[in-house]
């Protein structure tokens, strides 16, 4: 009995330490395979995990980047940067939310609507990130917030940096506005995609658009440590970005305020130039509206007046406003003529009035006096405007020969090629064009209403003024530029543009009498000086066309409603002696261009041509300093 | 001799003090260490509560191991059937009357503490049928009466904890019992054939298992499939073993675990957060204690007198094998994710209890390496 218990207590010790030999060896090959694996993650693959836990923990913060400056011809800033007071809360370091917001609420004044605002956003941000209560104090609340700081516990007022337009409308149109970057932003500027972060303001119009690349600026980076509730834990790095480019503008402050003034309570533009470097000294569209309205975004009621105006705040009409040019398109008929050798300057036509008016084809073609000018040869015609002249010259030369040289001189296309976005081209019809276009054939008709601005043509205000510009320089070709250092060089630039330079200076003296002789057009707005002398030519552009019975009435511009009155314009160049500055005025439904146009020009060039010496000066003193 | 040997074993304290296997004590010591520190770093460098508990857990339970020690392993052996009975009892207790935590009913209030029968039984099962086949004949083992009722042993306390419903835990405790059937000389054929029924199985068992289950073996084929769900915890584990390197991070400078990107931290990843932050080598090392601990272990059961003592010793040493290895092979991503704990490193009362009471009765068997029991 004893023996078998001891065999059998034998056998089942026997099988017991075999299969721990077998579970041993089993026990060391799946240590092994635990320790290749480790050897596998921490070893080979530490590279890769290490980049992975560095992706977990490791977050940048994108900084808005601070905008770069645009400045005047004197360094003056005329789109800056200003010190935004905001209010600031990070939810979860406020104790009792509730009573700190109302206790904000009350301090700040704010409307139910606002305030129910700023709640929905607290909703929907995590309560670690920051709640941007206000964005643009004004300096009284904001010291009283600091005054109350005591019982707001997580309240933070923080000076921001945002765009100032110190003065107001008198740029607006030129340099556009800035407001918040939107989805169409991002699609459109990869660079506004890569730089955005939450209330990036980014140019909408004009140049604030155009330059958005050089002034944007580079985005300071935070690098955080951050927990998986992406919670910032500590700050690891700070990368400072850079502020965009200044960009400095050819634009004098003073004469851009004057035109401001000028134009007040009227629609219209003023565009002044240097003929010789086609400098920009001046540009206004107005009505205009203060931008600082858009940088922090525009209230609906604010946006409604001005989209709603019936002047158009909003159309950059040096730019973009297409005008048929009226009778400043004159010196260009006349100097295609003469240049095309169709006319001699004592070419004469019998202007004989009202009731005489010009036959063809069974059209009757007017002059604009009743009483007609009589005989009068190139230079008498210029400076009365006859319009029976110029319909006979235009009759010579043809369309197409008068469209290469207005083409010449820069109508009919863009003056500042892609600088800004919202340029027109205007239109300078020939008979090519018309059928290309409309499909019909160019009747005489119509090129008799061209040698007088009407009918098809058009132009915008900029492209005048280089018209008159390159007469006024002597017929030479010059890009006009808004940017001090615009480096482009053109190779064209100060080609002549005539055949023979004294049709030029038979078009100049013809405009020269037109504003300093006696009956001249614009010869009430004259200035005797002789330093501030300058030569110009009217025009009153129709907006319908005159019926017989408007004729026979004969109404004053305030009789006829506001719509159907005519635009004022005037184009002139100054000093006479030694010509500089080259200017075009039009005034929308203003009426007659002697009367209204014509006497902004000399108010303007009182003070262009005063200002001209301390250019110069500032040119000058410029130069020594470098 | 006979009367000598008797004389001997009934040699009084100082005799047994001597018998003690101080380099499994040391083990058992340095890994306690081990653990509190990394206790320490998952507390971000503080003694919170964690710490502070799990440091007097350890003491607890380390010093009532030495109590056991010094019980006659023919106590254990006596206790047996008893103790297996009393923790069925409590896991009874837990369905109807346990603490609901995160979905499950596990633990139950004992007034001064919260227990989880389920981690006490993996070693009670073990002891019981130890019991079993140490009264059996060779030839008996195989049996069909025999094979019955042992496997009844062991479904029983797995079914009760399934339905908590807690897997990883039920399957440790079936592992547990089979390993002691194994080394109790089961027919190699039994365990052959049962694997190939439950790889046969395998479709019809997933089709039962709840769908965050499911989800799991999913996410374990392939875990970038939810990188931010399911796969989230795997992902951010293999994240910080990996960035762990061959020297690791440095100590408490962890940043996938301070930054709370590891889940589970104090308990079933505790492995991870040790190994991102002393590496390779730092993990190889904790891979070495383990191991001495279990070849101490092995080793006490082969100077064993008795037949019980071995096999439990046996049983014992693999389970804690297995457990190391399941748990590793979890966070390193070899397997999928099942709840179960590192022993000792993790943070876990009843966990450590069960694991001290098991090194308690090895230490008992090797201050009573000379007693036979009947």
């Amino acid at each position: 009995m004893i023996n078998i218990n001891i065999s059998d207590s034998a056998t089942k010790l026997n099988s017991l330490n075999r299969r721990m030999f077998i579970l041993a060896t089993a026990k060391i090959i799946i240590l092994g395979g635990i320790v290749s694996r480790l050897f596998f993650l921490q070893v080979k693959e530490n590279k890769k995990y290490l980049t992975l836990s560095d992706k977990n923990r490791i977050r940048e913060w994108k900084l808005p980047p601070i905008r770069g400056e645009f400045q005047d011809y004197f360094g003056n800033t005329i789109a800056g940067n200003f010190e935004a007071y905001q209010l600031h809360i990070i939810p979860e370091e406020v104790e009792d939310f509730r009573y700190v917001i109302y206790r904000v609420k009350e301090l700040l004044e704010l409307s139910d609507k606002q305030f129910k605002k700023i709640v929905k956003k607290k909703n929907e941000i995590k309560p670690w990130e920051t709640l941007i209560v206000a964005d643009n104090l004004s300096w009284e609340k904001f010291s009283k917030i600091n005054n109350h700081l005591y019982d707001l516990n997580g309240v933070k007022p923080v000076i921001s940096i945002s765009r100032d337009y110190p003065y107001k409308e008198n740029f607006t149109h030129v340099l556009g506005y800035v407001s918040q970057a939107n989805e169409n932003d991002l699609l459109t500027n990869e660079n506004i995609k890569e730089k955005f972060v939450p209330g990036l303001k980014v140019g909408k119009t004009g140049l604030e658009k155009s330059f958005e690349q050089k002034l944007i600026g580079s985005n300071s980076v935070e690098r955080y440590e951050v927990n998986a509730y992406g919670r910032r834990i500590s700050q690891l790095a700070f990368q400072k970005g850079d502020k965009g480019e200044t960009i400095k503008l050819t634009i004098d402050t003073k004469i851009q305020e004057l035109t401001n003034e000028l134009l007040k309570e009227k629609a219209g533009s003023i565009c002044v130039m240097d003929i010789y470097t086609g400098a920009i000294i001046a540009m206004h569209s107005s009505p205009s509206f203060d931008p600082n309205s858009f940088v922090f975004g525009i209230s609906q009621d604010e946006w409604q007046l001005i989209r709603n105006n019936p002047m158009k705040p909003l159309v950059n009409k040096s730019l973009s406003g297409n005008y048929s040019p009226g009778s400043t398109i004159k010196p260009i008929v006349a100097l295609s003529a003469l240049e095309n050798e169709i006319i001699k300057p004592d070419f004469t036509v019998q202007c004989r009035g009202h009731k005489n008016p010009l036959e063809l084809y069974g059209q009757t073609y007017h002059c604009w006096k009743k009483e007609g000018h009589g005989f009068v040869n190139l230079r008498e015609a210029m400076k009365q405007s006859c319009d029976t002249y110029f319909y006979e010259v235009a009759r010579r030369l043809g369309v197409d020969r008068l469209s290469v040289t207005a083409k010449k001189f820069g109508l009919g296309q863009k003056v500042f090629k892609d600088v800004f976005d919202n340029e027109k081209n205007g239109l300078v019809p020939n008979t090519e064009w018309k059928k290309n276009a409309l499909g019909r054939n160019w009747v005489l008709g119509e090129t008799i209403i061209t040698g007088i601005g009407q009918g098809f043509i058009q132009t915008t205000p900029i492209q005048l003024c280089l018209m008159t510009a390159q007469i006024a320089n002597g017929g030479y070709k010059i890009y006009p530029k808004i940017v001090v250092n615009d480096d482009n060089q053109y190779a064209d630039k100060f080609t002549p543009l005539y055949k023979k330079s004294r049709n030029i200076k038979i078009v100049q003296d013809a405009m020269f009498s037109s504003t300093n002789e006696v009956r001249g057009t614009s010869y009430r707005s004259r200035l005797d000086d002789p330093k501030y002398r300058f030569a110009g030519k009217t025009g009153t552009s129709q907006v319908k066309k005159i019926t017989e019975l408007d004729r026979e009435l004969d109404l004053k511009t305030f009789q006829i409603p506001y719509e159907e009155r005519d635009h004022a314009l005037y184009v002139a160049f100054g000093p006479y002696k030694s010509p500089r500055y080259a200017l075009s005025i039009i005034i929308e439904h203003g009426g007659s261009g002697g009367t209204v146009a014509a006497p902004l020009a000399k108010k303007l060039f009182k003070m262009i041509i005063d200002r001209h010496e301390i250019r110069k000066n500032y040119d000058n003193k410029k130069y020594l300093d470098i | 001799m006979y009367q000598y040997r008797r004389f001997n074993n009934k040699n009084g304290f100082f005799q047994k003090f001597g018998n003690l296997d101080y380099i499994l004590l040391s083990c058992l010591l340095i890994l306690g260490f081990i653990s509190l520190a990394t206790m320490y770093s998952t507390d971000g460098g503080e003694v919170l509560f964690h710490t502070r508990s799990h440091f007097i857990k350890f003491v607890v339970f380390f010093s009532m191991m030495l109590v056991i020690s010094f019980i006659n392993i023919k106590f254990w052996f006596s206790l047996g059937y008893l103790s297996y009975a009393v923790i069925l009892g409590m896991l009874i207790w837990t369905i109807n009357f346990g603490i609901t935590a995160s979905g499950s009913k596990r633990w139950i209030d004992l007034y001064f503490l919260n227990i989880q029968p389920s981690e006490l039984m993996k070693i009670f099962i073990i002891l019981c049928l130890a019991k079993y086949f140490h009264r059996m004949k060779a030839q008996h083992v195989n049996s069909f009466y025999s094979l019955c009722f042992s496997l009844i042993i062991i479904f029983v306390p797995m079914s009760l904890v399934i339905i908590q419903p807690d897997l990883g835990t039920s399957l440790l405790i079936a592992i547990s019992g089979i390993v002691v059937l194994w080394f109790a000389g089961l027919n190699h054929k039994y365990f052959f054939y049962s694997c190939l029924l439950s790889i046969i199985s395998l479709p019809i068992i997933i089709s039962f298992l709840k769908p965050y289950q499911k989800l799991r073996v999913l996410t374990f084929l392939n875990p970038d499939r939810d990188p931010l769900g399911a796969g989230y915890q795997i992902i951010q584990s293999k994240i910080a073993v990996g960035s762990g390197g061959f020297t690791g991070k440095g100590f408490l400078k962890g940043t996938q675990s301070y930054l709370e990107f590891l889940p589970e931290k104090h308990t079933d990843f505790i492995f991870t957060l040790f190994s991102e932050e002393f590496g390779f080598i730092g993990s190889v090392l904790l891979l070495l204690i383990y191991s001495i601990i279990i070849y101490r272990v092995i080793r006490i059961g082969a100077l064993s007198r008795s037949y019980f003592a071995k096999l439990f010793c046996y049983s014992f040493g693999t389970s804690i094998f297995i457990y190391v290895v399941i748990n590793m092979s979890m966070v390193l991503g070899l397997l999928p994710i099942v709840g179960s704990p590192l022993p000792i490193m993790s943070y876990g009362g009843s966990s450590m209890l069960a694991t001290m009471i098991g090194f308690g009765i090895v230490m008992s068997a090797k201050t009573h390496s000379q007693q036979s029991i009947a």
